[in-house]
């Protein structure tokens, strides 16, 4: 169910808002707006939908109009045009007061530069969005508290902003978000500020703690790489259009236009296409039906020196190899379970592919991809390499 | 073109503020006469009842405060005590008791006025158009012209005093509440705004605090250009020792001005490190 709905959302700062808007619907660029009317398009006309539980990241260029959008969604900024629906409600159109419910209950948010009160202490910062509401100051500092431990900050409560890090200032500005149990969370290049290697530390955090608390998340950034680790789906913007949304694997084997596909271009791709972008449909016997003879013929068939055995529910039992089944048949053997070798890599179809390289490397047979004990598809070495070298075509729709 | 201004009759400036002026006295005379009367004798109550205090016991109180404001250092709190031992010594306690009064009475009053001035200036760029003017002038007039109004509406004593001194240190704390607030940054009240803050939440928890310092070094200011007006006061009659430096003036008596003068140094450093101390800089 889709917890955000935006439509034809735009925002355009300056005097003649309504001439640019128009100039919009006939087509006129930015810069050309900017040029006639003095007026500058933030966002322009988006329209998009967030389902609830997902990490849904905007991602673009400085000033492509990310800080706007996400502005719009908790009406930091005023639309100039458009709607965007919490729940149903149409926030563009709410009074004050339902404005200030929705922002106390519903959504919180995470800014860029920490944004914590440097005279109030580590606890009553993350009381903040409590103590605005009105909830006193045991049971605020009680949750407060909590929310401190999730992200480890549980022994720092009495210490001041200024004598922390900034991951953990950031850590911060994350408990105060989380205090008041919102649905949705807006996360303006929350981690932009951080160094590299804490920047990574938090983004893990981020997925570590999305994993219990499942809450909806708008992360905004503009670095490609932090849009395809942490995002479930990732929009596209450029001068304030979203010019593609989908998920990590369509972006970039699918870019929708050549802007999309020079920004895709220098991505490290082992970083995010998985085993099941690469894997093939593995030849398989059944070691339940077959025996050596027919597993000796199937491998000369398909000019392989190894095949994979399954039993009738696609279970993997292992492998038999070329050289053990014709000794095999020579024996007279009828079955395959004494040749039958059970030390074959395996991985699950999310093992990102830096990760299957490794694998591949040292293994004399192709990986298999298992779930739940069934054999998916395998992965021979050349799949490994060429799709680093981004040259073949990969499996979409990933499940 | 001289002729020309020859054939022009003088503009009667001078009559029109002075009937203005005569005009808001009687109007406001039932507002006035209390302030004058009530106000007047509340004030000098005020500065009785400090001066009955045996002036060792504020000595040493004023000393041991500047000791812990000054981080438990002696250099502020043995200047202090020296200090108001030597005006002491030299018989102007019961003046420098009086012109304490009117400081802090006008400083109060300018805070007080100024604060709110300066919010509302921050929240709208209307009000900071049409105000920022107004306190240009107010700053720019010689202190005295000040007086003469202030005689009008209150005649003599430490009432028009305090209404001159108003009139002339408030626009500091003005200023600086107005751009203390301004600068808060813009994610800080962001942020407030986004956790559902209504406009008070996010004054008093947020530009406020924020603002703090800021404010501070403006009400710093305020209380150092009433303190001014305790000498020029004194020209229409508020006591104090702004009086004996005035009176010595007339007679041409160096030494006992001098000493008056002393006075009031002593006074103006004291009050300074003491609202210097709460402008916040201690705090990270
Ligand atoms: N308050 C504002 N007034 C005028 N123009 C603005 C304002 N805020 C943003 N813009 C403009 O809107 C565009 C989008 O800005 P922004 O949303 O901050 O981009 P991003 O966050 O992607 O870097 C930019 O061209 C920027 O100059
Ligand atoms: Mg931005």
């Amino acid at each position: 169910m889709s917890i955000i709905k935006v439509e034809g959302l735009s925002k355009v700062f300056g005097k003649n808002t309504k001439q640019a808007l128009k100039m919009l619907e006939e087509g006129k660029t930015k810069e050309e707006i900017l040029k006639l009317t003095n007026s500058t398009v933030g966002v322009n006309r988006t329209s998009f939908s967030v389902e609830a539980g997902e990490i849904f990241v905007i991602m673009g260029l400085s000033g492509s109009g990310k800080s706007t959008l996400v502005r719009l969604l908790n009406r930091l900024i005023d639309p100039t045009e458009g709607k965007v629906y919490i729940d149903g409600e149409n926030l563009a159109a709410m009074n004050k007061k339902d404005l200030r419910r929705v922002r106390r209950t519903k959504m919180s948010m995470v800014f860029q530069n920490f944004a914590l009160f440097p005279y109030l202490t580590v606890l009553d910062n993350a009381a903040y969005g409590l103590e605005i509401q009105g909830i006193d100051k045991v049971e605020r500092n009680e949750k407060a508290k909590k929310s401190l431990e999730m992200v480890g900050l549980g022994g720092y409560l009495e210490q001041l902003p200024a004598q922390l890090s900034g991951g953990m200032q950031q850590r911060v500005g994350l408990a105060r978000a989380l205090a008041n149990d919102p649905e949705v969370m807006l996360m303006d290049e929350a981690f932009s500020a951080l160094d590299p290697l804490i920047r990574k530390e938090m983004q893990d955090e981020l997925l570590d703690l999305q994993e219990t608390m499942k809450k909806t998340i708008i992360f905004i950034t503009h670095d490609l790489d932090e849009a395809l680790r942490i995002g479930d789906k990732i929009a596209l913007m450029k001068d304030g259009s979203i010019v593609q949304v989908g998920t990590p694997e369509e972006i970039l084997v699918n870019p929708a236009n050549d802007y999309v596909k020079k920004f895709v271009q220098d991505v490290d791709r082992s970083k995010v296409l998985t085993a099941f972008n690469i894997m093939k449909r593995p030849e398989t016997i059944n070691i339940d039906k077959h025996g050596p003879r027919v597993a000796l013929e199937r491998m000369k068939e398909e000019g392989i020196s190894s095949i994979y055995v399954t039993d009738s529910k696609r279970n993997l039992k292992g492998y038999v190899t070329a050289d053990d089944a014709s000794l095999a048949l020579k024996a007279d053997l009828k079955s395959l379970v004494t040749i039958l070798k059970t030390d074959a890599p395996t991985v699950t179809k999310e093992t990102l592919m830096n990760a299957i390289f490794e694998i591949s490397h040292n293994s004399t047979v192709p990986i298999t991809v298992v779930e739940d004990g069934k054999l998916l598809g395998i992965i021979v070495r050349g799949a490994v390499i060429s799709a680093l070298a981004g040259q073949s075509e990969v499996n979409r729709n990933h499940a | 073109m001289l002729n020309f201004m020859e054939n022009i009759p003088e503009i009667p400036l001078a009559p029109y503020v002075s009937k203005f002026t005569s005009w808001i006295s009687d109007t406001f005379a039932f507002l006035f006469d209390p302030l004058k009367n009530e106000f007047g004798d509340g004030l000098e109550d005020f500065a009785d009842m400090l001066a009955a205090v045996p002036p060792v016991i504020i000595i040493l109180i004023v000393a041991l405060i500047a000791f812990f404001i000054s981080g438990k250092r002696i250099g502020l709190a043995s200047f202090s005590l020296v200090g108001l031992l030597l005006v002491w010594n030299q018989g102007l306690w019961e003046e420098l008791m009086l012109s304490f009064t009117l400081v802090l009475v006008a400083s109060l009053l300018s805070i007080v006025i100024g604060v709110p001035i300066g919010i509302l200036m921050s929240k709208s760029k209307a009000a900071e158009s049409i105000i920022t003017p107004i306190l240009d002038f107010m700053q720019t007039m010689p202190a005295f012209v000040y007086l003469i109004p202030a005689v009008a509406f209150f005649s003599i004593g430490m009432v028009p005093g305090i209404f001159a001194s108003l009139i002339f240190a408030t626009p500091p704390t003005v200023r600086f509440t107005n751009l203390g607030i301004r600068q808060v940054s813009k994610e800080l009240v962001e942020a407030s705004e986004a956790f559902g803050s209504t406009g008070a939440q996010k004054l008093f928890k947020v530009e406020l605090p924020m603002a703090k310092p800021t404010i501070m070094a403006g009400i710093n200011q305020t209380v150092m250009l009433s303190l001014s007006m305790v000498v020029i006061a004194s020209m229409i009659g508020a006591p104090g020792l702004g009086r004996e430096v005035l009176s010595a003036l007339q007679r041409a008596d160096v030494g006992t001005g001098f000493v008056a003068g002393l006075g009031i140094v002593i006074l103006a450093i004291i009050i300074d490190r003491f609202t210097q101390s709460f402008t916040g800089k201690k705090r990270v």
